[in-house]
């Protein structure tokens, strides 16, 4: 089995990555990726429970951020993992073994998400964004939630007001701490585009929030 | 705010799915004991899905699992308990209030499955009954199909739906163990082949006036002496029986 960091080491080989690129330990702790595999590889039930395991945080997150609500992102997580397992169960296992899972995920997650979309169009408007806040963390001081909250809060609500692909690119990079490339083999455009929907995102939304700042924003 | 800051605030939106998230996913599969032998029994969280006993998947887990998977197309990962009711409903010979998962199924096989459902422990209906329960009296052939695609035999009895020849006719896990299940369940099915080869096909009660299929509860309280045998509803019904409200022999 490959270790964990010759996967980091693909990535830098583009030679685009050095500057989002963080130690190769964090790396191999946030790619499961060899272990999913060899346990779909052994067995694709079992191996699926490890690939939930593995990814079901990431997964989840980014429907929650990129959809804006907690009740699609479920259905969202649950239909792109549903999806996941028919594919894998008519895949050669060459093409199993050459899987990048969490982009792959990423990838269908977002595809059933714009297809639900196009659904959800042309239907009447539904309820409004949750702000979806965290749950606090006890070990936190009080007053330290309460601030973290009230950005948390906010960014989420703001993240909405991003045109589609700045959300998407910001929410991989920053929500879920994807590297660069992977969010290019994700959106399926090149690296730069990739940098640039981050970086006009992430301006975006802190003239969203100068503006929103001195108004308020609706608590609910 | 700071670019330094709003970076920070994203990087605590990740979040967590509910426990629970999972079991919209992935069925679950378990072991229990049934009338003829163990069972595998996977259920999702709208009910049982799929049902084998251990002999024809050779006792295999993973046989199992690949059935399931061609049938019904999700992850399926070892359960704890069985879902609720199933036991029971094993024991009682009948489904009672057991929820089903008929997802993977075609409106007509449910329709089928739903008639077949309602047959009573140790009684037997001809496939000819279940297409004209269910509005379709001419689908005679297809019902057989659909019964034999039951995803959930024994717990929807599809082994109670025999032929009208008095044979008992096919089975998802051979005639065998058709025979052995409603042996099990007190069927007569000398008995029955015996009526059937003199061309009996209903029984009427002079004292009651009332003509039934032969295994219904009602017909097997009529003594001899006050039984008589047609080959036909219509030639009981013309010589002054109703037919039974219980087991509706002629149910349009």
């Amino acid at each position: 089995m490959k270790p964990a960091a010759g996967v980091c080491n693909r990535w830098r080989d583009h030679g685009v990555l050095l500057d989002v690129m963080t130690t190769d330990e964090t790396c191999a702790a946030a790619d499961p990726r060899d272990r999913v595999l060899a346990a779909l590889a052994a067995d694709l039930d079992a191996g699926f429970a490890e690939l939930y395991a593995a990814y079901r945080t990431v997964v989840f997150s980014t429907a929650l951020r990129v959809s804006g609500r907690r009740a699609d992102a479920e259905d969202l997580t649950a239909e792109a993992f549903l999806r996941a397992y028919r594919a894998l169960a008519g895949y050669p296992p060459a093409r199993v073994a050459g899987l990048a899972p969490r982009a792959w995920l990423l990838t269908i997650l977002l595809n059933v998400w714009r297809n639900d979309r196009r659904t959800v169009a042309r239907r009447p408007a539904s309820a409004p964004l949750d702000a979806a806040p965290d749950p606090a963390d006890p070990a936190e001081p009080v007053d330290r939630t309460a601030e973290r909250h009230e950005t948390g809060r906010e960014l989420a609500g703001l993240l909405a007001l991003l045109p589609e692909d700045q959300r998407i690119a910001v929410v991989l990079r920053h929500v879920d701490d994807l590297p660069v490339a992977e969010i290019a083999q994700v959106l399926g455009c090149p690296v730069g585009t990739a940098k640039s929907h981050i970086s006009r995102g992430l301006s975006r939304l802190r003239e969203l929030h100068a503006t929103t700042a001195s108004s308020e924003v609706p608590d609910e | 705010m700071s670019e330094h800051d709003i970076v920070a605030g994203l990087a605590g939106l990740s979040a967590e799915p509910p426990a629970e998230l999972l079991d919209r996913i992935a069925a679950r599969w378990v072991k229990v004991p049934g009338p003829v032998g163990e069972l595998y029994v996977a259920s999702t969280d709208a009910g049982v899905a799929y049902l084998r006993t251990a002999a024809s998947v050779d006792d295999d887990a993973r046989r199992f699992a690949a059935q399931f998977r061609d049938r019904v197309a999700r992850p399926l990962l070892p359960g704890t308990r069985p879902p609720a009711g199933v036991l029971p409903a094993l024991r009682g010979g009948r489904p009672g209030d057991l929820r089903f998962d008929l997802s993977a199924v075609s409106g007509f096989e449910r329709e089928v499955l739903e008639a077949t459902a309602t047959i009573p422990r140790g009684q037997v209906r001809p496939y000819a009954w279940v297409a004209r329960e269910i509005g379709n009296p001419k689908a005679v052939r297809a019902v057989g199909t659909a019964l034999r695609r039951n995803p959930v035999p024994i717990l929807i009895p599809c082994h109670r739906v025999v032929r009208s020849d008095g044979a008992t006719g096919e089975y998802v896990f051979g005639a065998d163990t058709k025979v052995r299940l409603l042996g099990g369940e007190g069927v007569d099915l000398p008995g029955l082949a015996d009526l059937a080869r003199q061309g009996v096909h209903y029984l009427a009660s002079d004292t009651t006036g009332v003509v039934c299929l032969p295994t219904c509860a009602n017909a097997r309280r009529i003594t001899p002496a006050h039984r008589h045998g047609y080959r036909t509803l219509g030639q009981a019904e013309r010589a002054g029986y109703r037919p039974c409200r219980v087991c509706r022999p002629g149910a349009a």
